[in-house]
């Protein structure tokens, strides 16, 4: 079992939370924080990050990250639009080579995470001005440590601007905010996510996932939010999407209300195990459903 | 030093410092405890003894058999730690002795299913954080009871409580109490599961030594096996499944007790089923007590 090889780094804890570090497998490892998980590539090149947290998890973050490499962070990725993924960059931006604007480390986001950026404006100036890499053409792929990161956008899923990130050499996938083990997916739809999407996103990892022997082990998926995880792991989570949209979808054939699918609480089995707002996500549903041109 | 101490001091060196039992062995599987549901594999809707919540229910009744060959990905997954000390499939039992201070490090079994092997510790060590991976096997650490070994299992991959569809979370801890009494090994298995359980569900099962065993290797691999859409997930809608009332049918069961759920496990629930009469004849496994015998009719 890979927990045998756990270690708990704790950074100094000022605000409550711990942040924990977690190594997952090859160069790559997971900080676990309140602003969800970052992951950590490193090597004699230097460290790349995949999602940065909020920025007040920033110095805990940075302790943590210390206590892995004291290399420069050259690429950072953000996965999505939240700001709990990437509101830590400014600060992590200030560990790399050089914080001229031309030398500095490369702020890697699909283009619709600016394009979402922009038009927030003043809240998310900062989070914005610290992208400098953007990508339209799906897979974006590096050389780093002697591995391929491959950056792939997956469209209208949780967002539209969401990106998975596959560390070749490693067999990890980090896929932010598409799935969420231990807590419902939040279908944005205000920022161009569906259900649909998620799924093809869902779908997509665990086509790029393989399992080791028996379903276990193999390619590592690290989540947005919630513990380190394997294809099988992806596979319940699709699961349960995929037969509450099912239920949904069945539900406005017969032409129900909104207020009426919510009333027959389609996930109600699911309602104990995933934390996060049923109603929430059963509406996120239903509108997605709703806009679907037949 | 006398002799006298000299010998006294080499049986105490010799002599278990705690209560020990040695498990290590060949063991094969004794099935005249819920012979249909661990042989053949249990009948769908048939959530007896089980005292399960309306959560567990509805995943029950959602589920569609389909799934396990539609699905690759549930094509090899084997059963989990619980499950495998009730399903087909025998076990070897070894131990992993530190050779610099000659203590027990842990337990390790090898089962037929699957070639699942698990390793249950005895050092002492903590169970890994919560954000760390889950395993089919679980984390297992393991106390003695006077001679009855005692594992906590945490970090299982949800599975199966039941080969039906019967939910088992990720956040289920499962207790176990080893028992030996001399070629028989009995293991009282207890579930708590705060997602899919309203109280602890308490199974036992029994094996017996057989050191001529030979244990083969399992082997799978996953493969398309029937055409299906793109993400497709064999599933029935709430209140579709046109196979829940068979069990009830077959056995001339009330609908009701076969739905599971804490009240039907207790004496006083039969006070709810005086109109209940058993079938004239049995129909159905009636001598499904080993491996050779569990005939369909």
């Amino acid at each position: 079992m890979r927990c045998l090889t756990f270690a708990i780094l704790c950074a100094s804890c000022s605000w409550g939370q711990q942040v924990n570090v977690f190594p997952v497998q090859g160069n790559v490892s997971m900080i676990v924080g309140p602003g969800g998980n970052t992951t950590v590539q490193a090597g004699k090149e230097g460290i790349v990050v995949v999602d940065t947290q909020t920025a007040a998890a920033a110095p805990q973050v940075i302790a943590t990250l210390r206590t892995i490499s004291a290399a420069p962070i050259l690429w950072v990725i953000n996965t999505s639009v939240d700001a709990d993924h990437m509101g830590g960059n400014e600060a992590l931006i200030r560990l790399g080579g050089s914080t001229e604007a031309s030398e500095r480390a490369r702020v890697v986001a699909h283009e619709n995470v600016l394009d979402r950026l922009v038009k927030l404006g003043q809240a998310r100036v900062a989070d914005a001005a610290s992208i400098n890499d953007t990508y339209f053409r799906s897979p974006k792929d590096f050389l780093f440590n002697g591995e391929p990161v491959m950056v792939y956008h997956m469209p209208a899923a949780h967002t539209d601007g969401d990106s998975i990130v596959l560390f070749r050499r490693s067999d990890v996938l980090s896929v932010g905010d598409l799935f969420t083990p231990d807590r419902y997916p939040v279908i944005d739809l205000a920022n161009g996510g569906s259900v649909q999407g998620l799924l093809d996103g869902l779908n997509k990892i665990l086509e790029m996932a393989v399992a080791g022997k028996y379903q276990e082990g193999g390619t590592f998926v690290i989540p947005g939010h919630g513990r380190l995880c394997d294809e099988a792991d992806v596979v319940e989570f699709r699961d349960m999407v995929t037969i509450i949209r099912d239920r949904v979808q069945d539900m406005i054939k017969k032409g129900m209300t909104l207020d009426q699918v919510k009333a027959g609480k389609p996930s109600r089995d699911y309602d104990t195990q995933y934390k996060g707002s049923q109603d929430v996500f059963v509406e996120a549903i239903y509108k997605s459903l709703s806009a679907r041109k037949p | 030093m006398s002799k006298a101490i000299l010998l006294v001091l080499s049986t105490l060196a010799i002599a278990p410092v705690f209560a020990q039992v040695d498990f290590s062995g060949e063991w094969a599987p004794l099935y005249h405890e819920d012979a249909p549901e661990r042989l053949p594999g249990p009948e769908l809707g048939d959530y007896t003894e089980l005292p399960i919540n309306d959560a567990a229910r509805l995943r029950a009744d959602s589920w569609d058999a389909d799934r396990i060959s539609v699905v690759e990905q549930y094509q090899c997954r084997p059963h989990g730690s619980d499950y495998s000390m009730r399903g087909l499939g025998n076990m070897r039992v070894w131990r992993d002795i530190d050779q610099a201070t000659q203590r027990l490090v842990s337990f390790r079994t090898h089962m037929l299913a699957w070639d699942s092997e698990r390793t249950i510790y005895m050092d002492g060590r903590a169970h890994p954080p919560e954000y760390a991976n889950h395993t089919w096997q679980g984390f297992s650490t393991a106390v003695w009871e006077g001679n009855m070994l005692t594992i906590t299992t945490t970090h299982l991959k949800e599975n199966y409580m039941r080969r039906n569809g019967v939910p088992r979370s990720d956040q289920a801890t499962v207790t176990e109490h080893w028992m030996r009494h001399g070629d028989y090994l009995t293991v009282v298995t207890v579930i708590d599961d705060p997602v899919f359980l309203t109280e602890p569900l308490v199974r036992s099962d029994n094996w017996y030594l057989d050191p001529g065993q030979h244990i083969g290797i399992f082997g799978c691999e996953h493969a398309p096996e029937l055409p299906k859409a793109e993400g497709a997930v064999p599933n029935h809608l709430p209140g579709t499944n046109p196979f829940l009332r068979e069990v009830s049918e077959w056995y001339g069961l009330p609908y009701e007790a076969t739905r599971g759920g804490a009240e039907t496990l207790y004496p006083e629930y039969r006070q709810k089923l005086n109109t209940y009469k058993a079938p004239p004849k049995c129909d159905r496994y009636c001598t499904c007590t080993t491996l050779f015998d569990c005939n369909l009719r």
